[in-house]
């Protein structure tokens, strides 16, 4: 990503065309942290950097379709899948965030 | 590589004449502060709290230029360090280095002590008399010891009675003291009264002693002796104590006279309201505070602890410095590597926000703490807390203890999951 920005720079300015300008400040790496991104990196304290498998029992979070990695989430609240610790992570978020950290953690790359 | 890409793109732009703030690039915006960007900050101590702010400060905004001040050059984890005690890890597991902060993130990492700061000067200065400028100070010193609680303890007390509450040279004193304890010996605990580092901290290590016990000294005992009427899950750990130790572990409560006022060295005994113990190996972990640079840079209050916003972190004594970990007053949040971490990214947001001039995205932070009762045993408490009305409350329904009577496989899961929070948790701070 990073690696495109000065050929997208300069053929952008060359050309005099500003209107793709925005979409440069975009891959710009110093951007507002969403809500989803600053929750999620708390997941990673267990489940790995990044939702990295780090080699133990704890399973990654990184490669999961959003609307699997969501439905577990919501399970893991109403009780209908077990767990040993989710359940009393997961019911500190609402609905709503949950659906923020889930499309969050559906951009990393496993 | 990526700061090379980053200046081409400013020069590109500088270049065609474009104001930067345009495009919020604020890395060369005319009001530089300095010959960097404006954007430097100087975290001072490398546990769990201040790597975790120097790695995610650089995740969040590589272009920030993050200085550590940290004297060790290794860094030995106090979680764990009671699964040293029981033999089930060597000190290499619980100890970590700075290298890839270093390598990787571009962290500047300093092996000096920080001696002093002048906040409105915004300056910290070394033991080497060096003195460095910030436009943003994270704190992160952990804690210290208020030696004189006790009669008779002090820091030269503790060469003979290890407190083993910061990992290293204590730990490994405190391990062979219980190697070499005699045969049906008595083992004695001085637990600390609130706020202390690590609330299920002294329960897990009594537990890990009795795992040792039970291998090598069977015929041993161990008795805690608590200033507290109460301790954190209590009723998981009498219920473990019970099923895999017997009658090995005593505990006494303030309730029942046990907080210890005095100390004889000579006799090996221990003094408390109602009644004098000795013992052959003895454990006093003392009251605490907040770590000692926090009192010099006057970022306590009466409490001994550091007032902060419980969103940002930020000092409520001194504007742009940041305290994070044990030495915070973080409402609800235990004290823990765990909560220093959670704490160290909701810190790191509100660093690279407030540089950046961009808006704080909310905060959530989280603490969860695994105890090992046994080597296939554990049990874990968790919280999910968030600022209500000025205070980090856990939030209802959520966090709470494992469930009490499970079954062994569900206590070996937990036992499993430990290790791999651990191998998780330092990974994140330490080694990616």
């Amino acid at each position: 990503m990073l690696k495109r920005i000065p050929a997208l720079a300069a053929s952008t300015l060359l050309a005099g065309n500003l209107s793709l300008l925005p979409s440069l400040a975009a891959a710009e790496p110093v951007q507002a942290i969403s809500m989803g991104e600053a929750f999620a990196t708390t997941c990673f304290q267990c489940h790995g950097p990044e939702g990295q498998h780090t080699g133990g029992a704890i399973p990654p979070l990184a490669g999961y379709p959003r609307d699997l990695m969501l439905q577990q989430l919501k399970d893991f609240k109403s009780g209908k899948r077990p767990s040993t610790i989710m359940d009393r992570h997961v019911k500190g978020y609402s609905d709503a965030e949950l659906e923020a950290i889930a499309d969050y953690l559906a951009t990393l790359k496993p | 590589m990526q700061k090379l890409q980053r200046r081409t793109l400013v020069k590109a732009l500088a270049a065609a004449g474009i104001a930067s703030s345009t495009f919020g690039l604020q890395a060369c915006s005319s009001n530089d502060k300095s010959q960097a960007n404006g954007k430097r900050v100087l975290i001072i101590g490398g546990g769990f709290g201040g790597s975790t702010v120097a790695k995610y400060i650089k995740r969040f905004d590589s272009s920030t230029e993050v200085t550590l001040i940290e004297p060790k050059t290794t860094y030995i984890t106090c979680p764990g360090s009671n699964w040293y005690l029981a033999g089930l890890v060597d000190i290499d597991y619980l100890t970590h280095d700075y290298e890839t902060l270093k390598t990787k993130h571009g962290v500047k990492v300093l092996h000096q002590m920080a001696t002093g700061v002048d906040a409105a000067a915004k300056t910290v200065t070394l033991d080497n008399g060096e003195v460095l400028e910030y436009d943003r100070l994270v704190v992160s010193p952990g804690i210290d010891f208020i030696y004189d609680a006790i009669e008779g303890y002090s820091e030269e007390v503790a060469e003979i009675f290890p407190h083993a509450w910061k990992a290293g040279p204590q730990t490994e004193l405190l391990a062979k003291q219980i190697q070499e304890m005699p045969q049906g010996g008595r083992f004695l605990m001085v637990a600390p009264p609130n706020p202390y580092r690590c609330s299920p901290g002294p329960y897990e290590r009594v537990s890990m002693i009795a795992e040792y016990f039970k291998k090598h000294n069977p015929t041993a005992t161990i008795m805690v002796l608590d200033p507290k009427t109460k301790f954190s899950k209590q009723a998981l750990f009498g219920e473990g104590w019970r099923d895999v130790y017997g009658q090995m572990i005593e505990w006494y409560g303030a309730q029942d006279g046990a907080t210890v006022t005095k100390i004889d060295v000579a006799s090996k005994t221990v003094y408390s309201d109602f009644d004098e113990v000795s013992a052959d190996v003895i454990n006093v972990i003392p009251a605490q505070k907040a770590g000692k640079i926090a009192f010099t840079a006057g970022l306590t209050d009466d409490s001994g602890w550091c007032p902060v916003d419980q969103d940002t972190f930020e000092s409520k004594i001194h504007k742009d410095v940041y305290v994070v970990g044990d030495a915070s007053i973080a409402g609800a949040m235990p004290k823990s590597g765990h909560s220093a971490s959670s704490q160290g990214k909701m810190c790191a947001a509100a660093v690279v926000s407030s540089l950046n001039n961009l808006p704080m995205p909310p905060t959530r932070n989280v603490n969860t703490c695994y105890s090992l009762v046994a080597g296939d045993y554990g049990i874990s408490v968790v919280g999910v807390y968030e600022n209500k009305d000025g205070r980090l409350s856990g939030i209802p329904g959520a966090g709470g203890v494992s469930k009490a009577g499970a079954s062994h496989q569900e206590r070996k899961m937990e036992a499993d999951y430990a290790r791999s929070w651990y191998q998780s948790i330092t990974k994140d701070i330490w080694h990616s």
